[in-house]
């Protein structure tokens, strides 16, 4: 019936042509750019081919941006991968009661506080000099532990890293949760009869009836490290130096601080590629398992 | 405490929540309390309780600008959550219809659009979208953020819609027809009533979304007066100074009304993060 498929253009046609316009357009229009050189405020392009590509392999901030997303998707792969599995199968637990709903309402509100707000509470926490952390780490006697967490080169990326896992491990513990849900509780009671503790349950049962969102939760927190950009740029600008910058930041400053809009173009391809690279991994692991 | 003597294996399992539990609630405790102190307690005793509770802090916060960004950010969110229904309900309207009359083809296609629209992370549009902005002079106002966040959270929201609307019974569809009722008549008289859950689950997740954005809220906006709250804080904390307790109560102020939605719908907000995070 063509006039049904005639319908359905008409009823997706804002659909289409808002994902067109914002989503698809600019995604094309973006590799397009990036074999260009110009500037924000002018309509002028010059052709310069494949030499923001060059230019990338030799730009030493690309490489600490890769170095610092890496740690940033190895560390919250195993905070908010790993904690947060634990904290869901615990919660799961049924002599928990009332206590474990309660206990998952609090653990997810991080999740759903703007990042500005959540950032500036931690740059207090941070302050070198009346910040609580080197407060804490004085009073329990560890003076030479204590140092300036977002202004100090070595920290400062970690001091970044800490902020996103607090904010973050209650959503991949909510995803857990759900799927801990959906596991029969009769594997459980065969295993209570078995004599099996609660140790051995979780690693043989509750991490292998997970698995397909293990590799979910894993994917969402890696293209979010790949991508991430709001909490380095509030807490520390990138800095001290280039020392916690990453992709999407380095694109950022390169756009709108030096003016490079081509080059920044160059960046994301680079980002699209990436995350792309770790979503058709997912499908590939999904393929194999069904 | 007997019931822990009886399970010693517990003890761990609280001992874990517990701490965990501190983790996750000191900044909030902490950020309350500071809110009602002067500048120099929250230098000099940042953890104690406020020796004056100074009220006027908030009222300082919200004459200050955040009554500005807030106002703004109600308008961004609720243009876009209005605007994502609207585009996604027919959208799924038509490929359901499409799929049981045999034009299962185009809605297929129109299916990739979703799930490739949901591959494309923001960040990889930024350098075209702010050209575009300025050509299509939505540069500075509200339309360019309600337009594009609306763009990257209708794919996620149709994938929804479609799930419940297939449920639909396809009699009900039938009868609507024979009663003479339109096209958008059964969808407004009949798909619509039966999605409830779905679309107020859509609704908080949009809400969510277009309230705490900040890379396109930093980039598309630049006039003070324009800018919604995750944005506008930055404003407000450079032109406070040093001014922290009014600072700390304008993040109070931000914060709380998603925290209060969330709380009051929990239901739709899980909901809808597990089903997203699954279909993505």
């Amino acid at each position: 019936m063509p006039a049904r498929a005639l319908d359905l253009w008409l009823y997706a046609a804002p659909f289409l042509i808002v994902v067109g316009v914002f989503v698809f357009y600019p995604l094309a229009a973006n590799v397009w750019f990036s074999f260009y050189s110009f500037s924000a405020f002018s309509q002028e392009m010059k052709l310069v081919g494949l030499e923001n590509y060059r230019r990338l392999g030799t730009d030493p901030v690309m490489l600490t941006a890769f170095i610092n997303v890496g740690l940033y998707a190895a560390i919250s792969v195993l905070v908010q991968v790993g904690f947060g599995l634990v904290l869901a199968a615990v919660l799961s637990q049924a002599f928990l009661g009332r206590w474990g709903g309660v206990l998952r309402t609090l653990f997810f509100v991080p999740v759903v506080m703007s990042i500005t707000v959540i950032a500036f509470v931690f740059t207090f926490f941070y302050d070198p000099m009346t910040g609580l952390l080197n407060m804490m780490l004085e009073e329990v006697g560890m003076r030479s532990w204590t140092r300036a967490w977002l202004g100090q080169s070595s920290t400062a990326i970690y001091a970044v890293i800490a902020v996103s896992q607090w904010q973050s491990v209650g959503y991949v513990m909510m995803l857990f949760i759900v799927a801990i849900q959906g596991i029969p509780r009769d594997l459980y009671e065969a295993a209570d009869l078995d004599g099996a503790g609660p140790v051995a349950q979780f690693f043989h049962i509750t991490v292998p009836q997970v698995r397909d969102m293990l590799v979910v939760a894993t994917v969402v927190t890696v293209t979010g490290s790949l991508t991430v950009f709001s909490e380095p740029y509030i807490l520390t600008g990138g800095g001290p130096g280039h020392s916690s910058t990453t992709l999407a930041t380095h694109m950022y400053r390169s756009a709108f601080f030096r003016d490079e809009m081509g080059y920044a173009a160059a960046i994301a391809s680079v980002i699209f590629v990436a995350t792309m690279a770790v979503s058709l991994l997912q499908l590939r692991i999904f393929g194999k398992a069904r | 405490m007997q019931t822990l003597i009886r399970h010693p294996a517990r003890l761990p399992v609280i001992l874990l929540l517990a701490l965990h539990a501190v983790i996750v609630i000191y900044p909030l405790f902490w950020m309350i309390t500071n809110s009602f102190k002067p500048t120099e307690e929250i230098y000099a005793a940042s953890w104690s309780l406020p020796t004056v509770w100074m009220v006027e802090n908030y009222a300082k916060a919200w004459r200050g600008g955040i009554s500005a960004y807030f106002l703004n950010s109600v308008i961004v969110t609720g243009g876009t959550i209005l605007l994502t229904l609207a585009i996604s309900v027919l959208a799924a309207f038509g490929m359901v219809r499409a799929e049981t009359a045999g034009a299962g083809r185009a809605a297929g296609l129109v299916l990739m659009a979703c799930i490739g629209g949901m591959l494309v992370a923001p960040q990889v549009a930024l350098v075209p979208l702010y050209k575009m902005m300025q050509v299509l002079r939505l540069q500075d106002t509200h339309w360019a953020l309600i337009l594009t966040y609306t763009a990257y959270r209708v794919p996620i929201t149709i994938l929804l819609v479609r799930a419940v609307f297939l449920a639909v019974p396809r009699d009900l569809d039938d009868c609507a027809h024979i009663d003479g009722c339109s096209s958008l008549q059964t969808l407004w008289h009949v798909y619509l009533p039966m999605s409830r859950s779905i679309l107020l689950t859509a609704s908080v997740l949009t809400a969510y979304h277009a309230w705490n954005e900040f890379l396109f809220a930093i980039i598309f906006i630049d006039s003070d007066r324009l800018k919604t709250i995750p944005s506008g804080l930055m404003n407000f904390r450079d032109a406070l100074m040093t001014d922290w307790g009014v600072l700390v109560a304008g993040l109070v102020i931000s914060a709380a009304p998603i925290i209060v939605l969330f709380i009051v719908a929990q239901r739709y907000f899980l909901s809808g993060f597990a089903a997203g995070a699954v279909k993505g």
